[in-house]
């Protein structure tokens, strides 16, 4: 690693965020030239590098170096002065303003005080031509493509740093032939000597582009390896951190095909979202679902309740075919949804336990069958019993409780609903042991009260221990659909990380 | 054309067609002196919503505007009038007092994050009450400057008068379209509009533009307030109530986007002179109730704001391949 002298370098870097260290001595050199992959799962410290060497957050162990000198960068535009320059997923630009504009605002070339209009968008046809982009740069950002408009802020960073670029997730939202387009403008600039950060879910794009990766988990610098030395399953490994010998096949065999089927979906899929995808779930069956972080587990689960209906495909229920376009649709079939950002999307901070435990619930009576006081308190502390929720009172705002009683909170408002299929998207994320443990043991035993789950978790070793089936999710599509003796990480691992003749079964 | 153009032209349109009929109905409406009072009678409130149009580009709004009219003709009157100071003298003062007001309510909607709707309403009361504290009553202003000044006309043919407060209100709309349009300070307040964390981002001194703007808008109000003034020769602590609204009324039906980003300061000036077309009208025809103005101007909002929305819905970004050079 000590090859080269690095254009930007963390060393030793440490960020804690209260008790939680987010960044535990990270290393990370970045050379001119180089396209450099960071790969690493939700809280891995991706982020938090970025920002430190963005100088959004200041570091507080270690230092940033900026061609072999220690800088202080206190924010993103002294960041720029010395040649750092962040293109993020969501474009940061203006689509009210023109294409010139965009390009050099705050630095708009003026003639007696007074913006010389024709003078900056001549200068902005001239450096989007370099781009391949022959646009009108008078014209209105927004009447462009996210494409264009990603195309406009790379060109922005360049022009106004023009040492190092970093592209957050830039291709989250562009197609393929977007992509492609992209990544053109990124071999020009890497072969000009740029030096060039490369963030992505996308395994195929790190490989297309990419001359290094650095692997974050945990906060922990994991590895940095030049990529024609590694395959695809190492990478997903050294995310994932399952070298480890792999643990035993999961003696949960199902029951035979004898049980109910519940749900049908036949080439179920949203277009933009989730490819078409065969899913049969029988009652008393959890399904776990497998995959790295933006491969389109959380978009299936929102699929299947509803709350981005999808728009090809059928499902049956208990074989009935029924549609399901509305989340409150899905909640009048049975259905409930555990989402994976509790904090945005699962509960309502400010009300108190007790209505966060009994709101599905009277959403599915609907208007005219109120709960008095004492029938929602009789449910709610029905439920805080049996998930043992530890609430000094049901009646204190759901905010101030730790994460894992939060999740318990909303288990419960779902069970409350009495479902016959419950979607739960990484439920023991960023919880305590014990409520981690709870949920797992609650899990188990809804599966055997005959309830179908589907469950999605980046943990698994905890996906192989309940799940009777696994799918797989790789670039939005389902790859594979383990069963039985199937069942283990390693298997997991050589599924997501694709290349057919590495799966053995 | 540019789809911001669009509501600019629709107005623009809708202001020939409306006075080519009014003259077809009163041919005495097409005169230089019927022109000349539109801007005479006009100027406060032009003024006024020059300041207005760059707070709602910039995706604010400031209610303190009419109050401020108010307070600034009762504070020069009881300056000149009571204490005897040069009108030139208290009009530096009014200036300066509400560029100080403007700050503190730009300092306080960027750092406190409370809302423009709500600082702004605030500072409406803060003014509204201060002038009437400083008196209840209408004080006269008899000053020789202010007979100097009104009596600067400039005589058209036919008997219309383009008065100095007429003339003042098109230079304050020249250069504030000049600023909107063709400065550093200009492009950060659309900027603001379009989107704040972006801007903010992009190097956008955010804090700065957005205690500029409201100091712009109260000292264009402080000018409308002195304009108005002139015009009635009194300060009154009552004066220009709900003016702030009329502003408003015509930045929007000037083609100004009420969320902020998209807007023209003389779009701004055509809206102006559709409200004042509906006065005279009404005025010519003798027997209306003057309230029908309030419904023209009602129905008038509701057709631009819902243009606005057809037009921004229908061209909203699409679908395409991105173009190969």
């Amino acid at each position: 690693m000590q090859d080269g002298p690095y254009v930007l370098e963390a060393r030793g870097v440490i960020k804690i965020f209260g008790n939680h260290v987010a960044l535990d001595s990270v290393d990370f050199g970045l050379k001119a030239g180089e396209v450099h992959a960071l790969l690493g799962e939700n809280g891995a410290g991706k982020s938090t590098l970025i920002k430190i060497l963005t100088g959004v957050y200041q570091p507080d162990g270690g230092g940033v170096f900026v061609d072999g000198t220690a800088v202080s960068l206190d924010n993103p535009l002294h960041a720029q002065t010395h040649g750092i320059g962040t293109v993020y997923q969501e474009v940061n630009l203006l689509p009210n303003r023109s294409v010139a504009e965009n390009l050099y605002l705050g630095h708009q070339p003026t003639r007696f005080g007074l913006v010389d209009r024709r003078k900056m968008e001549s200068a902005a046809k001239v450096l989007l031509k370099r781009y391949g982009l022959n646009i009108d740069p008078g014209s209105e950002l927004g009447t462009h493509s996210v494409a264009v408009q990603q195309i406009v802020a790379i060109a922005r960073a360049v022009e106004l740093s023009g040492k190092v670029l970093i592209l957050d997730e830039p291709t989250a939202s562009l197609d393929r032939n977007e992509v492609a387009r992209l990544f053109e403008v990124i071999g020009d600039l890497k072969r000009s000597g740029l030096a060039i950060i490369f963030i992505t879910h996308f395994l195929d794009q790190v490989f297309a582009i990419s001359d290094r990766v650095t692997v974050l988990r945990n906060g922990r610098l994991v590895e940095t390896r030049e990529l024609n030395s590694v395959t695809r399953t190492d990478v997903v490994r050294l995310m994932l951190g399952k070298d480890i010998a792999f643990s035993g096949a999961t003696d949960l065999e199902p029951d035979g095909p004898t049980t109910d089927v519940l749900l049908d979906f036949r080439g179920y899929g949203r277009s933009k979202s989730v490819q078409p995808f065969d899913l049969t779930i029988h009652k008393g069956e959890v399904i776990g679902i497998a995959g790295l972080l933006g491969s389109g587990r959380t978009e299936m689960a929102r699929i299947m309740f509803g709350a981005d209906p999808a728009d090809q495909g059928s499902m049956s229920l208990s074989g009935k075919p029924t549609a399901v376009r509305s989340t409150s649709e899905a909640i009048s079939h049975g259905f409930g949804f555990c989402p994976e950002d509790r904090k945005a999307e699962g509960i309502l901070g400010d009300l108190s336990v007790r209505e966060n435990i009994v709101i599905a619930l009277q959403g599915k009576l609907g208007w005219f069958r109120a709960l008095n006081r004492d029938e929602q308190l009789e449910i709610a502390g029905k439920f805080g019993e049996a998930m043992d929720i530890r609430a000094a009172s049901l009646d204190m705002p759901v905010k101030l409780l730790s994460g894992g009683n939060q999740q318990k909170v909303i288990l419960s408002r779902w069970l409350a609903t009495d479902p016959s299929f419950l979607i739960l998207d990484e439920p023991t994320r960023g919880i305590d042991v014990g409520a981690h443990a709870e949920i797992v043991r609650t899990i188990n035993r809804l599966r055997d009260d005959g309830m179908a789950m589907v469950v999605i978790s980046s943990e698994l070793d905890e996906v192989v221990a309940y799940s009777s089936r696994i799918v797989v999710m790789r670039d939005r599509e389902m790859v594979a659909e383990l069963r039985g003796k199937n069942i283990n990480p390693g298997i997991i691992v050589q599924a997501i990380a694709n290349h057919p003749d590495e799966v053995q079964a | 054309m540019k789809r911001s153009l669009r509501p600019l032209a629709a107005t623009t349109i809708i202001f020939i067609i409306a006075y080519a009929l009014s003259v077809i109905q009163f041919p005495g409406m097409l005169s230089t002196r019927v022109l000349g009072n539109f801007l005479t009678d006009n100027a406060f409130l032009g003024i006024a919503a020059v300041g207005m149009t760059f707070v709602i580009i910039s995706g604010g709004i400031d209610l303190s505007v009419g109050a401020v009219i108010g307070f600034t003709g009762v504070l020069i009157a009881v300056l000149i009038t009571w204490l005897g100071v040069h009108p030139l003298l208290a009009f530096a003062i009014a200036l300066g007092v509400a560029a100080l007001f403007g700050a503190s309510m730009g300092l306080a909607i960027h750092y406190l994050q409370v809302p423009s709707f709500i600082v702004t309403l605030a500072g409406m009361f803060l003014a509204r009450g201060g002038a009437s504290v400083i008196t209840q009553d209408s004080v006269p202003i008899n000053h020789e400057f202010y007979s100097f000044l009104t009596g600067l006309v400039i005589r058209l043919p036919g008997g219309g008068r383009l008065s100095f407060i007429g003339l003042l209100m098109i230079a304050v709309f020249l250069v504030g379209a000049l600023l909107a349009h063709r400065t550093r300070f200009g492009s950060y307040v659309y900027a603001l509009g379009g989107n704040a964390t972006s801007a903010s981002l992009m190097g956008v001194p955010v804090a700065r533009t957005t205690v500029q703007i409201y100091v712009l808008s109260s000292v264009l109000a402080a000018l409308a307030g002195i304009v108005f003034s002139l015009y009635t020769s009194a300060g009154y602590p009552l004066a220009a109530v709900g003016v702030e609204l009329d502003a408003i009324s015509a930045v929007v039906i000037g083609g100004t986007l009420l969320t902020g980003g998209y807007g023209f300061v003389l779009g701004t000036f055509v809206g102006v002179m559709l409200l004042g077309l509906v006065q005279t009208y009404i005025i010519f025809d003798g027997t209306l109730s003057s309230w029908w103005t309030k419904i023209v101007i009602g129905v008038l909002l509701f057709l631009f704001i819902a243009l606005q929305r057809v037009i921004f819905v229908a061209s909203a970004p699409r679908e395409k391949p991105p173009e190969k050079a």
